[in-house]
């Protein structure tokens, strides 16, 4: 280490405005995250090959098993699967956010002049994007197996915007859930049980019908069933009873909730 | 009124019944260097994070570099560095990316930002590990990248949680020249140790905390002084005529022992116990064949002051 090193870059501590400052903060850390992904191998590989497992074991090995009324499985199979995956998606934000708890990289960021919801929010909308790509990479494996969507190119823009609104809303949840997990491990345990019955007791893989009585009235009309249900109808090109509207509501309203309470758990992280 | 670098008063942080800070006081010079030494759980590192405006305080204030914690924490965010217990360096990123980031999230504009980044590197050694994912260094290596990383925004007042923890005696001594550079150039440093050397060696001032409290502060050489420790040892010509001088040597220090024939002493001031102890032997007709001054050392200091409060 050079001790007599002279340093002349001046840094100059103006203060511009506030919300210009958050954006350049989130646009940031955004990128942060995204080259984390890219980095490392073994996320790359959970974030991507695991959605298209699932779509290839749904469609070949279950899909045989699986009857849907006026339907093909593929075509019923393909918006519930997107579905999953952008729910599923947040399991990388509570545990990503939960390992820069424990290497004290939150402490760094939260000892920055920064408001402090631009940490979660680049995190947020990191994993946002990722959802987008991958969704994509889907879509295209999907139409390789046999989907054939019959609504118009708008319309699958519709589905997958509401679908990326939805996860998106998820993501603070998850990110709720990493700052108060002790370790990245605890983290990932404690996502199951948030995330498996929404997946699972819902219209993601087999119709809500074939479910016991006392299981559809949850199953039917909890968030991720009305989502993959606007998806499936804007995906066949149909009107879906409104479930568009529905799944955009469900959204903002738990967004309403997640996003302060989220910022307020973040805020108090490490005390 | 001096205007402190740091400057907290009656800093108290609870956890249900548990005083993390139980009132702590402290007052900070400008360019200096405080070590706040202490045993595991005294409450240092509460103490760097309520300053660094990473904990609220449960009563008590504090300014930082002119600016209220409670009040105006982002105006102290932007003057202070932080450095904590862990090397807070993102594994996926290059050094560079590192410092660059950093220096990007303090609003510094692209150009600026990566001369500071190549200017950190340099200073720390770091020039060619910059360009490869820090996943791969070593953890001398990251702990200086981490060290950089707190410095991005020139800080007034640098924070270090145990900064050599884990380094090597050479990467030590390497911190330790990097850190007396920087507050040659007017930094202020407070830094938490639990290392006597390093308070020695590195800080003007140390204070020594236990229980979420200030046990004492003041120079190396203050706190070994105030606390008399320093001891002369005395040696005569037999058992007999060591009782004989402690008779004669009564009063002379604070406390006396005979130990053969030998006589200890525990006196404030070496050198004058020395010359008072001398005349009174050659009062009584004795004289002491062997004397001895010891110096305190900063473990006898640190230890007595624990030590008489978990007592």
């Amino acid at each position: 280490m050079t001790t007599t090193a002279v340093s002349e870059t001046s840094v100059s501590r103006s203060t511009p405005r506030p919300a210009l400052a958050s954006l350049t903060h989130t646009r940031l850390l955004v990128w942060r995250n995204l080259v984390t992904v890219l980095r490392d191998p073994q996320a790359a590989v959970f974030v991507l090959v695991q959605p298209v497992m699932f779509v290839l074991m749904f469609r070949y090995v279950f899909g045989g098993a699986i009857a849907v009324p006026g339907q093909s499985y593929v075509d019923y199979l393909m918006p519930g699967i997107f579905v999953q995956t952008v729910v599923f998606a947040g399991i990388t934000t509570a545990v990503g956010l939960s390992t820069d708890m424990r290497t004290g990289i939150v402490d760094r960021l939260r000892s920055l002049p920064m408001a402090p919801w631009v940490v979660l929010a680049g995190r947020t909308f990191a994993d946002t994007l990722r959802s987008a790509v991958v969704l994509v990479v889907m879509g295209l494996v999907g139409l390789a197996v046999g989907w054939r969507p019959e609504g118009s190119p708008l319309d699958l823009l519709v589905g997958a915007g509401l679908m990326l609104l939805f996860g998106h809303t998820l993501l603070w949840a998850y990110a709720l859930v990493g700052l108060r997990s002790s370790t990245p491990e605890a983290a990932q345990a404690a996502t199951f049980p948030l995330v498996f019955p929404l997946v699972f007791a819902s219209s993601i893989f087999v119709p809500v019908a074939s479910m016991p009585g006392w299981l559809q009235g949850f199953a039917e009309n909890q968030p991720v069933s009305v989502t993959a249900t606007a998806v499936r109808a804007l995906a066949a090109g149909t009107d879906g009873d409104g479930a568009v509207l529905q799944s955009a509501l469900w959204s903002i309203g738990l967004l309403a909730v997640l996003l302060p309470l989220a910022s307020w758990s973040y805020r108090r992280a490490g005390s | 009124m001096t205007r402190w670098a740091v400057q907290a008063e009656g800093l108290t942080k609870t956890y249900g019944r548990v005083r993390a800070l139980d009132g702590l006081d402290l007052e900070i010079a400008p360019a200096t260097v405080t070590a706040l030494l202490g045993p595991n759980g005294a409450g240092k590192t509460t103490a760097v994070r309520v300053l660094a405006t990473l904990l609220r305080p449960t009563a008590g204030r504090a300014v930082v570099a002119g600016h209220d914690v409670l009040r105006d924490p982002d105006a102290v965010r932007r003057t202070i560095g932080l450095a904590g217990q862990y090397a807070a360096v993102d594994e996926n990123l290059t050094g560079e990316e590192n410092l660059r980031l950093l220096a990007r999230l303090h609003l510094l504009s692209p150009t600026v930002a990566r001369r500071r980044a190549a200017e950190l590197l340099e200073q720390f050694d770091l020039v060619d590990a910059g360009r490869r994912v820090s996943r791969t260094y070593s953890g001398g290596m990251r702990r200086r990248l981490d060290l950089a990383a707190a410095l991005v925004n020139r800080p007034e007042v640098l924070f270090l949680d145990e900064p050599t923890t884990g380094l090597d005696p050479r990467s030590r001594q390497q911190l330790w020249e990097v850190l007396r550079g920087l507050v040659r150039d007017g930094t202020t440093l407070l830094l938490t140790t639990q290392y006597l050397e390093e308070a020695d060696r590195l800080a003007d001032d140390i204070v020594v905390i236990d229980r979420g409290r200030v046990q004492a502060q003041g120079t190396a050489g203050e706190l070994k002084g105030r606390l008399g420790a320093t001891r002369l040892t005395l040696g005569l010509g037999s058992p007999g005529d060591a009782h004989a001088a402690a008779v004669a040597l009564d009063g002379v220090g604070v406390d006396l022992e005979v130990d053969g024939a030998r006589v200890v002493l525990q006196v404030a001031d070496g050198a004058s116990a020395l010359a008072q102890s001398a005349a009174r032997l050659h009062r009584a007709g004795l004289a002491a064949l062997t004397a001895e001054v010891t110096e305190p050392s900063l473990d006898d200091v640190f230890l007595r002051l624990t030590g008489a409060v978990a007592a």
